[in-house]
């Protein structure tokens, strides 16, 4: 069984809908115990990461977060996911985040009026390398994004693909042995979004 | 790079798409859950539903359809009409919907965008507004006015300040649907789009007067919006999204080419 997170961060639905399309159970949970029982975690969320922190602090899911990722449990950060496994991030005045992955999430700035932020639409993903979770998804495919920060990580090695938007080349997707994450949305981009997750659920968690 | 959006517009009614023009004499096309999955298998970026009568109306939003279409469309839609508070706007996003769109709740109680905002983030919430043309540049400096209840009603509100005010109040994007350009299939209304897009940092999405693909091409380059909607132009049959999308590849148009 998948197991979603519900930390109060936005609206699982599309997740649990995009899966359940897919033939495949979700929980959605907000207990520690189901996310350590779990074969597999989905991290998804938006919103700030503010209050994303203080809900995961507040309902003890960092650690179990921690635990899984480090047990080799198949694991996928989504949006603000791929962010709170930062160090840190530049949202709300600055907030320390669980720092699984060393980066910090920084805010789009750019001095071109009609780069709009958030960055709201389809954007394409160039693979910088292959990986079970892209199988039978074709380099420069788009998918859909919304946010304002993105993810600047620290270690080239683990970036399987980038996207570009005001004036950065950024991390949009990351991946470490059992640890996955997207900035974009893929329960929102359509087939070629269901054909990640679906690549998700029959993941082993290696690289 | 981003790409620029392509949004096909539902109008429900009774759970039927319909369509008019200027608002007017609609006809029924269609049964909607089925529709939408023909634009987002037709290639279609995003979608948009109305339930236009439920606000004049007063009664709440079509809830069910909502579920329906989020079980089986996976790409991002907003649903409009007959939102009337927080707790609309919630059982329209856990039913499955990206984005609510308010419009005449909004100029009614503009609090409404920033709680919105605040509860569910600035992306979900979607300011529709319904400008017309008029003539009293005095008190309209933008030289458009705002109606609601479907041009019903005019509200002495000009409609670049009440953008401006939107985005401030934390808006996450703005679709300017021209009164005068709705349904006329004669294009759309450049001059307030590029006007309220190149003045607010938000997405601003275009609608009214969709006829034929050169019309997207000039809301994208000379009207600078970052999304069209289109209506008549599919519902008819007239032209498919392919066909849309492979004019505005010719016309060095940045827009999603695979699905």
């Amino acid at each position: 069984m998948i197991v979603a997170v519900d930390y109060k961060a936005g609206n699982l639905t599309s997740v649990q809908l995009a899966f359940e399309h897919l033939g495949e159970k979700v929980l959605i949970t907000d207990k520690p115990g189901d996310i350590l029982r779990a074969e597999r975690v989905v991290f998804p969320g938006v919103g700030a990461a503010g209050a994303a922190m203080a809900n995961l602090r507040s309902l003890g899911l960092i650690e179990p977060i921690r635990e899984v990722i480090e047990r080799g449990t198949p694991f996928l950060g989504i949006c603000i996911g791929i962010q709170l496994l930062l160090g840190y991030s530049d949202e709300d005045g600055g907030v320390e985040c669980t720092g699984i992955v060393k980066g910090r999430a920084k805010k789009f700035s750019s001095a071109d009026p009609m780069c709009k932020i958030p960055q709201m639409g389809w954007n394409g993903l160039s693979f910088t390398r292959s990986h079970p979770l892209l199988e039978g998804i074709e380099n420069q495919s788009e998918f859909y994004f919304v946010h304002s920060y993105y993810p600047a990580v620290e270690d080239e090695s683990i970036v399987i693909g980038r996207t570009d938007y005001a004036d950065v080349n950024f991390a949009a997707m990351i991946a470490r042995g059992n640890l996955a994450a997207v900035q974009f949305h893929p329960e929102r981009s359509g087939r070629i979004g269901l054909k990640m997750l679906a690549n998700f659920a029959k993941w082993e968690g290696t690289c | 790079m981003l790409t620029k959006r392509i949004i096909p517009c539902l109008d429900v009614r009774d759970r039927k798409v319909t369509k008019g023009v200027k608002f007017q004499n609609n006809i029924e096309l269609g049964d909607p859950i089925e529709m939408a999955v023909a634009y987002s298998d037709g290639g279609c970026d995003e979608l948009v539903f109305y339930d236009i009568t439920a606000s004049a109306q007063r009664r709440p939003i079509d809830i069910e359809m909502v579920r329906e279409v989020a079980k089986v469309v996976h790409i991002p839609f907003a649903v409009g009409g007959g939102i009337e508070n927080l707790e609309d706007m919630r059982r329209v996003l856990l039913a499955g919907a990206e984005k609510v769109s308010v419009n005449s709740l909004a100029v009614r109680n503009p609090k409404i965008i920033a709680e919105g905002a605040r509860e569910f983030g600035a992306q979900c919430i979607v300011l529709g507004m319904d400008p017309v043309k008029v003539e009293d540049l005095q008190k309209f400096p933008s030289g458009y006015e705002i109606t609601i209840r479907g041009f019903r009603e005019r509200t002495g509100i000009d409609a670049l300040e009440w953008a401006k005010q939107a985005e401030g109040l934390g808006a996450g994007e703005i679709v300017v649907n021209s009164v005068d350009a709705d349904g006329t299939r004669e294009g759309f209304e450049l001059n307030l789009t590029r006007l309220i897009s190149t003045s607010v940092r938000i997405p601003v999405v275009a609608s009214g007067g969709a006829g034929e693909p050169r019309h997207l091409a000039e809301v994208f380059t000379a009207g600078k919006a970052d999304a069209a909607i289109i209506a008549s132009m599919i519902h008819t049959g007239q032209y498919t999204i392919r066909q849309i999308k492979d004019e505005l590849i010719g016309a060095n148009i940045h827009i999603r080419k695979k699905w």
